[in-house]
């Protein structure tokens, strides 16, 4: 089955020559006309638009956004603020970064309709600090639509104001978690918060009711406003709804950012037809499809259940390529849609190492805080590093695994999920590579062995 | 701080055992009242909620309710509610009570993950329980002999972190033992709102560390001592002098201030070693003041007097007795008692005063309070002069009266009871004039001039009682034994008394008493053995006139009008 056209919503004026990040350009695009309408409407029917758009949160745990808006806390009196999550540092996703840097008036847009519909007057767009370019982008923007009257005490004569700031982080993974994003905006070290009690839209930023929402997210909004939420949830499928965007890295022909409506492609579809397949002479191994804290999936496996279409419950039978690209579907095979971030590794890969290089990574951005997750990352990288670097032995894969049961679960943020789940899925699903691993790599050099510190 | 529980009571199951808590109880403190423990690191009854170290997981449930009818739905196979459990499990300190909640702390998931959060806290954690100074009183080591392995899967080299970093004057840190339960960052901000402690660093390289340009050396910084769990934080006077497990507790009172924050004396073979706060939820609650924690130097400083002297020729107690009462029987005699006895001390004080027909005053130490632990009045006992009758009112800021009426030649003997007059106010001359019977500690100006010098114990050497800022009296007992040559204060006194021509009373606390209860409206019905442990609320309406010292603290505010409790409790 050929794959479907992609269908650029969020993308639509990205890869436009001459399409430019200026307010001008953007006006010319239609641009903040969605905004016009919007805040000549009540602010609950654009809730409502959301609600029925089903719009799933595009940051990692696809949680519905019109839900996530309200459980808003709105009897305490308090402030309401919203919060952009920009701190895109998930492994393998690249998605914002092209929207805030290509498009920022579309961000600033949905965040303006997302305020006017929940009444927020002050909103903070917490960008990774590995951003500087994207940063300056978005300020201009923002100063951009403040003097043209978008942003600012007075939206467009509506007597309705809201400000927008930026804020930059200072380089920790941990920041893209809502609670540690909070603390570190209010000055803090970014320990994630323990819930409950602490819910964003309960106890948020400075203890107020918050929303925090991922940019693509966001851009979404303004596009259900534009459309129609009823309209929106015809695109893509059921519970799965609107366009998603696909950021595909690793060993195909033409890896890249793609959108498409969700889960009207499968990732042989992704991977063969619109990435060009895999690199030449080579075959395809592993695919991790959501951002590096997903469970990897090996070419081969097969995947059988029941699932819900429509009325009925059918059987399934899938291969990898099979899959829907969406939400349910990859939660259904046991891994997750998580940020959109396809990492694809073909049969030159030695999964114990690119496992060291995950490993590498969490034990870094592990905050600390928690017991199971900063000693337990650090330990997994310690034996992926030790097996890479000669001293494999046959039980580490079992090892492994205990270890990374041990975290999963336990912790108070889903950070030791996302650093046991590679681990966990590497382990079970490529088992005779991890105890095959010492026997080819020989016996340990005296010269490898680890020095005191 | 934790959730304040409300008063109504509700229901909660833990193990499969019910137990009426007040709503908010969090579920450690809940199960503690049924005596399950809990283990935990991180969670301290008197600070916020952190929930870092995972080692409360519990496993919890919520009766199943009928979505349509609200009612709860009954396992048939039991007969029972049927209880939706959690498959993951939650933490017990931030879990608080609600009707209905059910947890499980013996299930194989709960000790599975005791021991994943004990292998955790291991792997990086020096393994050297016998070189380290928390041992016998480390929880990690408590909880590994329940939860521990016996062995190590971790072959991989420990991170290495700072030794020896010294926080403070008086705190000592080994990084490589911190568990980053965060316990003392919190007590820093929290209780002594001095916000100097963090972390440095990510991950396992996590770093407990002082601000730039800051130290840990406000009045409480010991207390982070008392409440870190390991051996990371230690105190640099205790550590490394003893076994923990060598020394005998003994409950006393802090005598820097009338707060009486409760304490616990450490000693072995007739010395002290360490002070530390005894839990009061009334007082202090589980805090003592650092300058609490040094008095016990006192003991053993230069200067202890330990002989009795008449005329600076060292005599027998029964020649010095005998002295004292002549020099006392020339009439025109003044005693100076002190805030710092105790009660009884203070109530045969008072007979001594009846019997010469003499005045009495006591020595003011009024300084500034902190708000906490060390309240204004620096006399631990000012009230308990007040309800023993020894005075009627607070002591004048000086002794000058007194120097005047020793110009005058109004008085003509003075008896001192532990007060040095030459630090209260009174001159070499005035010293000179008069001749002096001083019962004390320690050699001062006073003792060198007194005529008869009765050398007596510190708090830590006798048993007694105080009467704090909030009319509470409270417990100390003897922990260590007098030094050689001293009397017991009450054994001196007792004799002084009857030498001169006083009523013959006992030399000790229990025989003190019965006379105290039978003579002391206040303390009427109130027997020594009937004051428990976190001492008995006296009533202090007769003096509520007064106009003392003290300022709010931890556990007390002035305006509150004290109340009696119901008389002989406990």
């Amino acid at each position: 089955m050929p794959a479907p056209e992609q269908h650029r919503l969020i993308f639509r004026h990205i890869d436009e020559p001459g399409y430019s990040t200026d307010l001008a350009c953007y006006l010319r695009s239609g641009g903040y006309e969605v905004l016009r309408k919007s805040v000549r409407r009540r602010p609950e029917e654009l809730v409502d638009e959301v609600k029925k758009s089903g719009l799933r949160g595009r940051g990692g745990a696809g949680f519905p956004c019109g839900v996530k808006w309200t459980l808003l806390d709105r009897k305490s009196g308090k402030p309401i603020y919203l919060i952009v999550n920009a701190d895109e540092s998930e492994p393998g996703t690249f998605k914002d970064r092209y929207i805030i840097h290509r498009d920022p008036h579309q961000l600033v847009e949905g965040i303006m309709i997302t305020c006017f519909a929940n009444r927020v007057e002050r909103t903070f767009i917490y960008i990774r600090g590995e951003f500087p370019e994207g940063a300056k982008i978005l300020e201009t923007a923002i100063a951009e639509a403040r003097a043209a009257n978008f942003v600012g005490p007075n939206v467009l004569g509506t007597g309705y104001g809201c400000e927008i700031y930026l804020h930059r982080g200072a380089g920790a993974y941990i920041c893209g978690e809502e609670t540690g994003l909070i603390e570190s905006l209010e000055g803090k070290r970014p320990y994630p918060r323990i819930k409950p009690p602490y819910f964003p839209a309960v106890l948020g930023l400075y203890q107020c009711p918050t929303i925090v929402n991922n940019v693509e997210t966001i851009c979404h909004v303004k596009h259900i406003a534009d459309m129609g939420g009823d309209a929106f949830s015809k695109i893509g499928t059921p519970n799965n709804t609107g366009t998603r965007i696909l950021c595909v890295s690793g060993h195909v022909r033409r890896p890249g950012y793609y959108e498409f409506d969700v889960g009207k492609l499968t990732m042989g579809q992704l991977l063969n037809e619109v990435c060009g397949g895999p690199l030449a002479g080579r075959k395809f191994k592993a695919v991790i499809p959501g951002g590096a804290s997903a469970k990897v999936l090996r070419f081969g496996e097969r995947y059988k259940g029941r699932r819900k279409v429509g009325a009925e419950m059918l059987e399934y039978d899938w291969g990898v390529e099979d899959i829907p690209m969406d939400f349910d579907s990859l939660a259904m095979v046991g891994s997750m849609g998580g940020s959109g971030g396809v990492i694809v590794m073909d049969d030159s890969v030695s999964m114990v190492e690119a496992l060291g290089n995950i490993n590498a990574f969490y034990s870094h951005e592990s905050c600390g805080q928690c017991t199971p997750c900063r000693e337990g990352s650090l330990w997994m990288k310690k034996i992926t590093a030790r097996m890479a670097h000669g001293g494999a032995r046959p039980e580490d894969g079992t090892l492994l695994k205990s270890v990374a049961d041990q975290i999963a679960g336990r912790t108070i943020c889903a950070f030791g999920e996302a650093c046991a789940w590679p681990t966990q899925s590497f382990v079970a699903k490529f088992g005779d590579e991890f105890a095959e691993y010492g026997r080819q790599k020989g016996r340990p050099r005296s010269d490898s062995e680890p020095e005191l510190v | 701080m934790t959730q304040p529980a409300t008063q109504d009571l509700i229901t909660v199951n833990i193990d499969g055992r019910e137990i009426a808590v007040p709503r908010g109880t969090n579920m450690i403190e809940a199960a503690l009242r049924l005596g399950i423990d809990v283990p935990h690191y991180c969670y301290h009854p008197k600070l916020s909620v952190a929930g870092n170290c995972r080692m409360c997981l519990v496993e919890m449930g919520m009766p199943a309710v009928d979505p349509a009818t609200k009612a709860p739905v009954i396992d048939p196979a039991t007969g029972r509610k049927r209880i939706n459990w959690i498959p993951r499990p939650t933490i017990a300190c931030s879990t608080n009570a609600v009707a209905g909640l059910h947890i499980r702390t013996t299930s194989p998931l709960v000790r599975d993950c005791r021991e994943g959060v004990m292998e955790f806290l291991l792997v990086n954690h020096p393994l050297d329980c016998p070189i380290c100074d928390q041992a016998g009183e480390c929880k990690l080591q408590e909880q590994a002999t329940g939860y521990g392995r016996g062995y190590s899967r971790y072959i991989e080299q420990k991170n290495a972190k700072p030794k020896r970093t010294l926080l403070g004057p008086r705190v000592m840190l080994d990084d490589e033992r911190c568990i980053l339960c965060s316990r003392c960052v919190r007590f820093c901000k929290e209780i002594a709102k001095d916000d100097v402690l963090g972390f440095t660093d990510r991950g396992s390289y996590s770093t407990l560390a002082c601000y730039p340009g800051r130290r840990l050396e406000n009045d409480y910084s010991l207390n982070t001592v008392d409440i870190c769990p390991v051996g990371a934080l230690t105190s640099t006077d205790f550590r490394f002098k003893m076994r923990v497990w060598f020394l005998r507790q003994t409950n006393s009172i802090d005598t820097g201030s009338s707060v009486g924050a409760n304490t616990v004396v450490w000693s072995r073979e007739g010395a002290v070693y360490r002070i530390t706060p005894r839990q009061n939820d009334e007082v202090n609650d589980t805090w003592m003041a650092d300058s609490g924690r040094v008095l016990y130097k006192a003991i053993r400083a230069h200067g202890r007097l330990d002989a009795v002297r008449v005329d600076g020729a060292q005599s027998a107690l029964e020649f010095a007795v005998r002295a004292a009462a002549g020099i006392l029987g020339v009439g025109g005699v003044a005693v100076v008692g002190s805030g710092r006895s105790s009660v009884e001390e203070q109530f045969l004080t008072r007979k001594l005063r009846d019997a010469l027909g003499a005045s009495a005053s006591l020595v003011s130490r009024v300084g500034k309070g902190d708000g906490l632990l060390v309240s204004a009045d620096r006399n631990p006992n000012v009230r308990g002069a007040l309800v023993t009758g020894l005075v009627a009112g607070l002591p004048a800021a000086s002794l000058d009266p007194l120097g005047a009426q020793i110009d005058s030649g109004a008085v003509k003997a003075v008896v001192s009871v532990g007060e040095d007059l030459a630090d209260a106010g009174l001159s070499a001359a005035q010293l000179a004039k008069v001749p002096i019977v001083y019962l004390g500690t320690h050699a001062n100006p006073t003792s060198a001039a007194a005529r008869v010098v009765i050398p007596t114990l510190t708090v830590f050497e006798k048993s007694g009682t105080f009467v704090n800022q909030q009319f509470r009296i409270q417990k100390f007992a003897n922990a260590v034994p007098g030094v050689a040559g001293a009397t017991d204060d009450l054994v001196a006194l007792a004799r002084l008394t009857a030498a001169v021509g006083g009523p013959s009373l006992g030399g000790d606390v229990r025989s003190i008493w019965k006379q105290i209860a039978a003579e002391v409206p206040a303390l009427a019905g109130v027997g020594y053995d009937g004051i428990p442990d976190t001492g008995l609320l006296l009533d202090g309406a007769p003096w509520a006139g007064l106009a003392f010292a003290e300022g709010p603290s931890l556990r007390f505010r002035p305006a509150d009008p004290p109340q009696k409790e119901a008389a002989g409790r406990g």
